[in-house]
């Protein structure tokens, strides 16, 4: 059985303290930090795929990590459902473990939702081999600590993930995309003001002077909030929030260095140059550094925000990828590591040097 | 340490008025709402700040001594129920609102605070907080956080811990950790979802970031009477398979419609075997469209009446009977149990009918309220603890509802925490490698286990020791709250 061989695979890498890199699709693998041991063995989740349980009606669907993230959204689709957090793929070969692991939302996150809220339960593997199930295939779920939810964005330190369930919703019946010229302030004062007021809407982008944005929902309601809201409507909405969930939009096309600021969504235009553009109501902001700008500069400017700074996509390797903890937090989480895989095998060095 | 020692160490820090230790000051903290199970603390505190807080855990870390923390003690699960040789950790006077961000649209509050006060303060915004658990009233956003609450409305708007950004935390060594941000997600590990309905096990939360929701335009509700519970049944999964997510939805059973019905005369009809409340809300447009529908739905799911709420004041009535399940129970029979299991809802009528076996074989009747759109499911076991062996009874039958949602594939608490009530459950649910991950993250924090200790997680030796399920009652000390 394949979930014996990958607890075999893990407690062989854990006698002989052999780094252990887990992937599936790779189509992730630009994420994250090189691992910290150059000389690792490889663990490949992907024959263990398909759907376990899906009954819509439950909005419940349990599928095995290494299932496909487009078959999957595909079934949804075919019966009126999605993932509704929009998970970007970067790539045809995207699995439904890399999407929990590497914990990424698209351009729903702020009104929907992120992975992480619709995680219901998780069948994983720590660094011992041990099979084990947290959460469930219920909504909710109170028995135990929240360790399915802990798995997301873990990026496969923490161990191996197997089968994983999540909450989906339904299709909206309709979607509108409007445009608007704007300057970034007034855009940003804008998505926020409309953030608190009951509109539909689904996804927010400013790019170059232009902000987009999507309403899901009724279409009277959608009629309704674009006579509100204003803008014109665009034909080919679906296909821009795809070029921007996939990063396949002209802004993402560049060989500069790629970094993603999550911050308090009220942030006033970040004084940094380089180019930038906006999703989650602000509270995501993308910036194509011009190398001008040192990483430190940038995370003090995350931080200052309320936030912390990724370095997204990158063309050299020596700096951190991810925002460095406080003291405090990092030892908790090196303790945590050390619960879920003491031998330090399971993708060392991904998230932060020593995890 | 000595009680006296400890006391005076205390009021070397804390005011007078804030260190309780004579038995009748300490008597009202004896438990939280499960009054079945009450232990006297050592010593209660009740710090006015983070400075404090941190002064008395570092005390307790060094001289090992046991801390609860307690907010308003509305939980239903033994969660706050003291440690007789430790310290009650009262976080009630920690009850500010400290700051409102309409525009980013977050407050930021002190754990005491009061959940229904969020909502209040930030109304005047058009915001609110969306967790609404009954106690709202009472209940405090730390307790929240600690159970991880809900509410009737959580199908649409989700619970605690996906509706806070940001936690202060005092580790049991007194160090501060800042879990979360501004932002809507955060570096490293989520352990804002690890905190958040942990039972007080890993830390002391001092500050909480809560999002806020703009208040939908308008909300209506359509009240479905059937003549038949499985027909009702069907009709929630009819409303969810159209793509609709109602903001909310309930299910009541007959006796619980008579129940209520004789309590709060608010009209429900009494030939039914069930009756479904479904809510809309959002903009007039959404809300008009999708009350359209539901209606439709439910006729054609064999309704054998509708009734659409044509008013605030009608909604809120048809509510108010849902909302009155429980002191309704209490005039109906001198004790009742409430439970707490969730299940896949394609389950529900089989175990609607094992439940109906059981309340026969068992001679106890049993009044279902049941958060249908999440599948949460609120048995309440009416019993009379005077007559001899009846409680025994409850127990055994309350144990025997949450095995079945087991094996339904559900859980044994869908929002009222483990405690010390479910926690010989937990070796029902789990197995001894999820019991050991749990102790082991519990020591990553605490490795003392100095807070809450005894709570929530289960010893694999408690659980190997446990032959047969055994379930303790549970009575209700506030049954002026509404418990829905």
């Amino acid at each position: 059985m394949l979930i014996d061989q990958f607890s075999a695979s893990i407690c062989a890498a854990a006698e002989n303290k052999t780094p252990l890199q887990i992937f599936g699709g790779g189509t992730k693998n630009f994420y994250g930090n090189s691992l910290a041991d150059q000389d690792h063995d490889s663990l490949n989740v992907t024959a263990y795929s398909g759907l376990i349980d899906y009954e819509p009606a439950e909005l419940v669907v349990t599928a095995r990590a290494g299932t496909r993230l487009a078959g999957l959204e595909a079934v949804l689709n075919k019966n009126g459902q999605m993932l509704a957090f929009e998970p970007p793929h970067f790539g045809r070969a995207a699995t439904l473990g890399g999407c929990v692991a590497s914990g990424l939302s698209g351009p729903r996150r702020a009104s929907a939702g992120a992975v992480r809220d619709f995680v219901l339960g998780i069948r994983m593997l720590d660094g011992r081999g041990n099979d084990l199930r947290f959460g469930g295939q219920v909504m909710k779920n109170v028995a135990g600590y929240d360790v399915s939810r802990l798995m997301v964005g873990s990026m496969g330190t923490l161990g191996v993930l197997l089968e994983v369930s999540l909450k989906v919703l339904p299709l909206p019946p309709a979607d509108l995309t409007l445009r608007m010229q704007l300057g970034e302030d007034k855009a940003i004062e804008k998505m926020n003001g409309w953030a608190g007021r009951p509109f539909p809407i689904s996804a927010t982008c400013y790019c170059d002077g232009e902000l987009t944005v999507r309403l899901s929902g009724a279409e009277s309601a959608l009629r309704a909030a674009h006579a509100k809201i204003g803008g014109e409507e665009i034909s080919d909405g679906k296909v821009f929030w795809k070029t921007v969930r996939e990063q396949t939009h002209g802004f993402f096309q560049t060989n500069r260095p790629l970094w993603r600021l999550s911050i308090n969504p009220t942030t006033p235009p970040l004084a940094l140059p380089g180019e930038q553009l906006i999703e989650w109501n602000g509270a995501l902001r993308w910036l194509i550094n011009d190398r001008s700008v040192e990483a430190d500069a940038i995370r003090a400017t995350a931080k200052n925000a309320g936030g912390h700074a990724t370095l997204f996509r990158r063309h050299q390797s020596c700096v951190s990828v991810f925002h460095p903890l406080d003291p405090n937090m990092m030892k908790l989480h090196r303790l945590l590591k050390q619960k879920f895989d003491p031998a330090g095998i399971l993708n060392s060095g991904r998230l932060y040097p020593d995890l | 340490m000595l009680p006296s020692e400890l006391v005076s160490q205390l009021r070397s820090f804390l005011p007078l008025d804030a260190v309780l230790h004579e038995i009748e000051d300490l008597k009202p903290y004896e438990c939280d709402g499960l009054s079945a199970y009450r232990q006297l603390p050592m010593v209660v505190v009740l710090p006015q700040s983070e400075d404090q807080i941190i002064k008395v855990l570092q005390l307790c870390y060094a001289t090992k001594t046991p801390v609860v923390a307690r907010g308003a003690g509305t939980g239903l699960s033994g969660g706050a129920l003291p440690h007789e040789e430790g310290i009650l950790l009262s976080l009630a006077r920690l009850n500010k609102i400290l700051e409102i961000d309409p525009l980013a649209r977050t407050a930021r509050v002190q754990p005491g605070v009061r959940n229904l006060a969020i909502s209040e303060a930030v109304a005047p915004h058009g915001l609110y907080y969306a967790p609404d658990p009954s106690s709202q009233i009472a209940c405090s956003i730390g307790g929240n956080v600690a159970e991880n609450s809900g509410g009737v409305h959580c199908l649409k708007y989700g619970l605690t811990v996906h509706n806070i950004l940001k936690l202060r935390v005092l580790t049991i060594a007194g160090e501060c950790l800042e879990i979360g941000g501004d932002s809507l997600d955060s570096p490293g590990y989520d352990l804002l979802a690890l905190m958040t309905g942990s039972e007080g096990m890993l830390g002391i939360v001092t500050e909480i970031i809560v999002k806020l929701l703009p208040s939908p335009e308008k909300a209506q509700l359509v009240m479905a009477a059937f003549d038949d519970m499985h027909k009702a049944g069907s009709a929630v999964a009819n409303v969810i398979g159209a793509g609709i997510i109602p903001a909310g939805m309930e299910m009541m059973d007959k006796i619980t419609i008579h129940a209520v019905e004789a309590f709060a005369h608010v009209g429900y009809d009494l030939d039914a075997a069930a009756i479904l409340l479904c809510e809309s809300d959002g903009t007039a447009e959404e809300v008009a469209d999708e009350i359209e529908r539901i209606n439709e739905i439910m006729r054609k799911s064999g309704a054998t009446k509708t009734t659409t709420s044509h008013d605030e004041a009608e909604r809120l009535r048809y509510w108010a009977g849902r909302k009155a399940a429980f002191p309704a129970a209490g005039r109906v029979s001198p004790d009742y149990y409430c439970m707490d299991g969730t299940i896949p809802r394609k389950h529900l009528a089989e175990v609607l009918r094992g439940i109906d076996n059981l309340s026969q074989a068992y001679g106890l009747r049993c009044m279902n309220v049941f958060h249908a759109g999440d599948g949460n499911l609120h048995p309440l076991i009416l019993y009379d603890a005077n007559q001899p062996g009846e409680l025994e009874k409850t127990e055994e039958f309350g144990a025997k509802i949450l095995e079945m949602c087991i094996r339904a594939g559900g859980t044994i608490t869908g929002e009222h925490g483990v405690g010390m009530e479910k926690i010989n459950q937990m070796c029902s649910q789990f197995r001894s490698g999820e019991l050991e991950m749990f102790h082991a993250i519990k020591a990553a924090f605490d490795p003392e286990r100095l807070l809450n200790p005894g709570k929530a997680v289960p010893t694999l030796r408690r659980c190997a020791e446990l032959g047969a399920m055994h379930v303790h009652q549970g009575k209700d000390k506030f049954p002026e709250l509404p418990r829905f």
